[in-house]
């Protein structure tokens, strides 16, 4: 019960509180390029739950067993105890993220070539997503064990997933707003994000 | 009347296509049909006819208003000085009201009649109901210029730049305060501007019931002296309009009967409160945290739950569309008030945060009821 709550809190902290675009503003780019409809939106946020998923726990055993300081005390050689390869967290975190994508691409073009086709370039730019770099490095410096970086890389995800498609259905509907010509598009959507993440700022500074 | 007729009629040619005076059309305009009904009336085909149109339904929630309005001005008074007689607090508040209305009113006007001639729409009597709103859900203290500020804010990006009244996301009022919270704190929150005697400070019942540790919120209010009736009945210090949960209960009823208010939305904010609200007060027993004590009928008459239920989550615009969209909005932002309200320590006032968050989440409520419908249909005509 005790632990069951802790992660609940987690989850809530990463999906509401500390949602990882409307209140780091990390992945905008794909935010604001794929919010346009909500159907894709849709298959990205659940792209970007099944990579962020992945890949915090994956750069957990990486930065646990390879990176630390000390980490590599696990091979038993006295030489490797007191390496420390933590200068490498960022190109590894980075290499674990595109080879996570790949694996995305292909089991979605498998699988829903028509969501494949609809997320276009934007599935392969996913590798460079900040949000998802972000929860990985969110992860090592909030220092999680790994059921902790489990939940936290899904529910960091969910938080993404919420807030593009809050950010696309209400663009859908913005479709029949008479928006000045100037700021048609991307202009719109900035003053939008900036509205939400307001409403979103209700969440900030609640201590779970 | 009829001189006025016919004065219009004479100046009319004046603002025609063409003419110097072109530009200035949507002033015009405004003028003609707030006293008379339009001449470019709907001649054929499926329309219903109604007496209650855009205008009329305006100035109904602006009547609607004014039992909070004018309490709102007796109670600036009494909080200041118990003593005097009704009309004397009545005229105290008067004159601090009177320049924030006036404020509120001409900086969005101005940006509405910028915006008609600058874009060629009409004047909306929307701004008729946001300026009203915005002096209502401020404190008495508040800094004109501060207002001015405020009030630009949202009427332009919160309403004007996305076309104007009825093409709006968020409430414009709502973005206002919003904006007001979090760019001047000091000014909105905290207990020394609730009351316009200098030096004096009182908290608000929100505040103080969630000033303690390890006690309930409604031991905290006796202790303090507020009782359940003052508070239902508005003698609190708060914002201007917001106190009286009985006058915002006339309002209620106007707002009901004259179907401009959707009795799903309100029905449904009550349901989530009282939900929300009787779950934290299971917990509370083993939490240290005051507010999770604080009884349903308490949270319904402290801060700006009543005035938000009844005039901002209702607004036909920003809510959700659908009947049963209504129903889910309507719960989100009462459950949603009331954990804010528990739970975080930052803002004792979660309803203002609660109906941004439900006007954000509208559309895609609306979107899913939508999907569901047609995935209905669908398998019914399979």
């Amino acid at each position: 019960m005790e632990m069951l709550s802790h992660y609940l809190s987690i989850a809530a902290q990463s999906i509401f509180v500390q949602n990882i675009l409307l209140s780091s503003f990390l992945g905008m780019c794909s935010f604001l390029a794929i919010s346009k409809k909500v159907e894709t939106s849709f298959g990205l946020g659940l792209a970007v739950i099944f990579v962020n998923g992945i890949t915090v726990p994956m750069n957990w055993l990486i930065q646990k067993y390879l990176l630390e300081e000390g980490a590599l005390s696990w091979t038993g050689l006295t030489s490797l105890a007191n390496v420390d390869l933590s200068f490498l967290t960022f190109i590894t975190f980075i290499a674990t993220i595109a080879a996570m994508v790949q694996l995305v691409e292909m089991v979605l073009d498998k699988f829903s070539p028509t969501l494949y086709q609809a997320l276009g370039i934007f599935l392969p730019l996913i590798a460079v997503n900040c949000a998802i770099l972000g929860s990985s490095l969110f992860m090592v410096e909030r220092s999680y064990n790994f059921p902790e970086s489990v939940v936290y890389g899904i529910s960091a995800g969910f938080g993404f997933f919420l807030a593009i498609t809050t950010m696309a259905s209400i663009r859908y509907k913005l479709k029949y707003s008479n928006v000045p010509a100037g700021l048609k598009g991307l202009g719109i959507a900035m003053i939008l994000t900036g509205l939400i993440s307001m409403a979103y700022m209700s969440f900030s500074g609640i201590n779970l | 009347m009829k001189m006025l007729r016919n004065f219009l009629d004479r100046m009319h040619p004046k603002f025609k296509n063409g003419t110097k005076l072109e530009k200035y059309y949507p002033l015009f305009e405004m003028a003609d049909t707030f006293m008379f009904t339009p001449d470019d009336v709907t001649k054929s085909g499926p329309h219903v006819r109604d007496a209650v149109d855009l205008k009329r339904a305006m100035i109904v929630v602006v009547l609607a208003l004014l039992p909070t309005f004018f309490f709102g001005l007796f109670n600036i008074g009494y909080q200041e000085d118990a003593t005097r007689t009704i009309l004397q607090n009545f005229m105290v508040g008067l004159k601090i009201t009177l320049p924030i209305l006036i404020v509120a009113y001409g900086v969005g006007g101005f940006w509405e009649v910028v915006f008609a001639i600058v874009r060629k729409h009409e004047i909306n009597e929307g701004f008729l109901v946001t300026g009203f709103l915005i002096p209502l859900i401020v404190p008495p203290t508040i800094p004109l210029w501060m207002v001015a500020v405020a009030t630009s804010f949202g009427v332009v990006i919160g309403k004007e730049i996305f076309g104007g009244t009825g093409f709006n996301i968020f409430n414009p009022a709502l973005v206002a305060r919003a904006f007001l919270f979090f760019a001047y704190p000091g000014a909105i929150s905290g207990d020394s501007v609730w009351t316009v005697v200098d030096g004096v400070s009182k908290a608000t019942p929100l505040a103080v019931a969630a000033s303690g540790v390890n006690t309930s919120a409604i031991d905290l209010l006796v202790r303090s002296n507020f009782s359940w009736l003052d508070m239902f009945y508005g003698f609190i210090p708060g914002s201007i309009g917001e106190t009286s949960t009985l006058a915002i209960l006339i309002g209620a009823v106007i707002l009901l009967v004259t179907r401009i208010a959707s009795w799903r939305i309100i029905t449904g904010v009550m349901i989530g409160m009282v939900g929300i609200a009787l779950l934290t007060n299971l917990l509370a027993a083993a939490s240290s945290n005051p507010m999770l004590a604080l009884t349903p009928h308490y949270h319904l008459v402290m801060g700006g739950f009543a005035f938000g239920m009844v005039f901002m989550a209702t607004d036909p615009v920003s809510a959700a569309q659908s009947n049963a969209g209504r129903w889910i909005y309507g719960i989100m932002i009462g459950g949603l008030a009331v954990m804010i309200r528990s739970v975080n320590p930052a803002f004792p006032e979660g309803m203002m945060l609660a109906i941004l968050l439900g006007n954000a989440f509208s559309p895609m409520i609306d979107y899913m009821v939508l999907r569901r419908h047609i995935k209905r249909r669908q398998q019914r005509h399979a």
